[in-house]
């Protein structure tokens, strides 16, 4: 390994990103719900308020609607605001702002302002936090135009996209597994960006293409891992990037494997799943499909607080096993 | 503060209102200027969306001028201002051109929002407007942000926040006047109470008596005005501004006036009566009101007058015409403005 690449868990990666991008632009700062001498729920702003101050590292009052419209209007004013929510979930308080001003602002006002804005969720099941702690909304904002919507699965991306986002000119909202926050991987020193737009070829493959999302890239990895022994040779996408969507990989996988199966934690209905599915059916892989498309999202449900019920809310590896299984067993 | 060695009206030691001790004749005659202008730009608006040249709808401030131009008249070109639906009268007093604002009605590339936003969306960046608002109290954070700006980047400048009545019922109200206090921004909240938020009375819907009374919740000055004196809404502006510029935080000004005018286009007037509307105008019109005060003070006369409504009705004809030639924009560019475009 080189030497400035170590191993950083994926919240100390977007720590690191974000002291780096504080250190080398004064306009960058902070703001969230007990960020500061807390260090943030989920402990991603750690000790920066130490480093950079209590006007960098701005704690607010519980008010995500107010704290949301604050950012945008000091991203329209000259300033580079990263705004944490405690939990995605709380997205739901400040939808207003989200939806009808940042990412609209710079539409209705012809061009005129830019809303360099970025929004931090800490997303998904997994901690027992039951339905109003641990769900996966990223497709909601998806839906949205003005808005850009990632979901870095790994630390080394997890850095490299959030200084690819504070570089945006444009409102950039981040997904964070919570489950990946401990996961450690290689990230290099200093300054470097991923791009916002661009899907990843995790692993190659000849049978099935699964485009998978944030932890369930790390799922579907396993299960590849488990299907090679059975001769199904599976090739991941990890998308990354919800909007704008990665059509070029996703289109050229498929062309290259016949089938595809997506994979989010997300409810699976009207879900990440079904953009992938129908942008496939729409192109020109559609006449590569030697098998129907499957999609494995997370259950009509809320999400239970009961450990075992939770986990059967979304998708695990054994699923991934069976569905693969069955899409490649009718192959010729 | 009056301006070193400038001519004003009055000297500070009589007991005329404070526009009079604070402003030369010249800067008095602009604001009621700009105070017809709103008027008949509004009215301009109304006959053309009437004779089916403006679609959609709009949202008329007439009667409100006094309240657009009082407050806007100690600003400097570079604070900066959030609007609302009801937002042609903030945008003309913070200097816009009408021109570029019909052209925005007409939906033309030339308006002010490339014909992107129309009349509720209606801002003029260069001159600190950032926008008028579809969202009530949408506009409010945004203020608050701007205001966080101007501190954190230490420009001087000052914002004000207009929203009406019924924004004060949102909860985006609250939290960004808790936040502003909080953080000492340099930011002046301006409730124009009109009375009505569409259809539901102030009485029927706010549980205090004056808006102005829920600045004691979040530790700030709160004012209430007589909307329809330019004067006295001049006075409280300026005050609200200097405690911002001093550093001490903002202000929720209450500015109390009244809409002629319905909601919007599809508004029939079923929730107040016509007595009350005739009074208004009749006894309370905020453009009389100060044109009265002008003559009596001997600060223009009636040809004055009529030499200004001129100008006035005449830029009206030029803006409009200027708004029925610009071009409309090209469908292929349909999807810009969605996001950045690559320098």
């Amino acid at each position: 390994m080189d030497a400035s690449v170590r191993e950083l868990s994926y919240a100390q990666a977007i720590q690191e990103a974000m002291a780096l991008a504080m250190e080398a632009d004064e306009r960058v700062f902070l703001m969230g719900e007990d960020i500061g001498v807390y260090g943030g729920a989920f402990q991603v702003t750690g000790d920066l308020v130490e480093r950079f101050g209590p006007d960098r590292v701005m704690d607010t009052p519980i008010s995500e609607l107010g704290g949301a419209g604050i950012a945008v209007g000091a991203a329209m004013t000259g300033l580079l605001p990263i705004f944490e929510f405690q939990f995605s979930d709380f997205a739901t308080l400040a939808m207003e702002q989200i939806v009808n001003q940042a990412a609209k602002m710079r539409y209705m006002l012809g061009g005129e302002v830019s809303v360099p804005v970025v929004m931090r969720f800490p997303a998904g099941s997994g901690t027992g936090a039951a339905a109003q702690h641990s769900q996966s909304l990223e497709a909601w904002l998806g839906h949205v135009p003005g808005l850009k919507v990632i979901q870095p699965a790994t630390p080394y991306d997890a850095k490299g996209m959030l200084l690819a986002a504070i570089a945006d000119p444009d409102p950039v909202m981040i997904f964070e597994h919570k489950l990946l926050y401990k996961m450690k991987g290689p990230v290099p020193e200093g300054h470097y960006t991923v791009p916002i737009g661009k899907a990843e070829v995790r692993r190659e493959g000849r049978d099935l293409t699964i485009v998978a999302t944030s932890i369930m890239v790390h799922k579907a990895l396993e299960a590849a891992a488990a299907l090679q022994g059975e001769g199904i040779d599976v090739e991941v996408v990890d998308l990354r990037t919800v909007r704008p969507m990665d059509k070029a990989t996703i289109i050229a996988s498929v062309k290259k494997t016949s089938r595809l199966l997506c994979v989010y934690e997300a409810v699976k209905t009207l879900g990440i799943g079904a953009e992938v599915s129908a942008m496939v059916a729409e192109s020109e892989a559609f006449d590569y499909l030697d098998a129907p498309i499957g999609r494995l999202g997370g259950a009509e449900t809320p999400i239970p607080y009961n450990p075992e019920l939770e986990k059967a809310t979304v998708p695990q590896v054994p699923d991934i096993l069976a569905a693969a299984r069955d899409l490649v067993k009718g192959r010729s | 503060m009056a301006t070193a060695g400038k001519a004003v009206v009055a000297q500070q030691q009589t007991n005329l209102p404070f526009a009079y001790r604070q402003y030369s004749a010249a800067e008095l005659k602009e604001a009621l200027r700009k105070m017809y202008l709103i008027r008949r730009f509004e009215e301009g608006a109304e006959d053309a969306y009437m004779r089916g040249l403006i679609h959609g709808t709009m949202h008329l401030s007439i009667g409100q001028e006094a309240s657009a131009v009082g407050i806007c008249m100690p600003l400097s070109e570079d604070d900066q201002i959030t609007s609302t639906h009801r937002g042609h009268g903030h945008c003309i007093a913070k200097g816009a051109d009408v021109k570029r604002m019909f052209a925005e009605f007409f939906g033309k590339t030339t308006g002010y929002c490339k014909g992107r936003g129309g009349s509720m969306h209606i801002a003029d960046v260069a001159k600190g407007n950032l926008g008028a608002n579809g969202i009530v109290a949408g506009g409010i954070p945004i203020a608050v942000g701007a205001a966080l700006s101007a501190k954190k980047l230490r420009t001087g400048k000052v914002v004000v926040s207009f929203f009406g009545d019924g924004a004060n019922n949102e909860g985006a109200f609250h939290e960004a006047l808790n936040m502003a206090s909080i953080w000492s921004l340099p930011v002046v909240f301006v409730c124009e109470n009109n009375g009505y938020g569409m259809s539901t009375s102030i009485e029927r819907s706010t549980a205090v008596r004056s808006v102005a009374d829920r600045a004691a919740a979040y530790g700030m000055p709160g004012v209430v005005v007589d909307g329809n004196n330019f004067s006295a809404v001049a006075e409280a502006s300026q005050a609200a501004l200097a405690r911002a510029r001093r550093g001490e935080g903002p202000t929720l000004i209450e500015s109390k006036t009244y809409r002629y005018r319905g909601h919007s286009k599809s508004d029939r007037n079923r929730y107040r009566t016509k007595e009350e509307i005739e009074d208004w105008m009749t006894n309370r019109d905020p453009i009389a009101l100060f044109e009265a005060e002008l003559v009596e003070l001997g600060i223009i006369d009636q040809a004055g007058i009529e030499a200004v409504r001129e100008a006035v009705r005449k830029e009206i004809v030029e803006g409009i015409e200027f708004a029925k030639e610009s071009p409309m924009p090209d469908m292929a560019d349909r999807e810009r403005y969605v996001y950045t475009e690559a320098a």
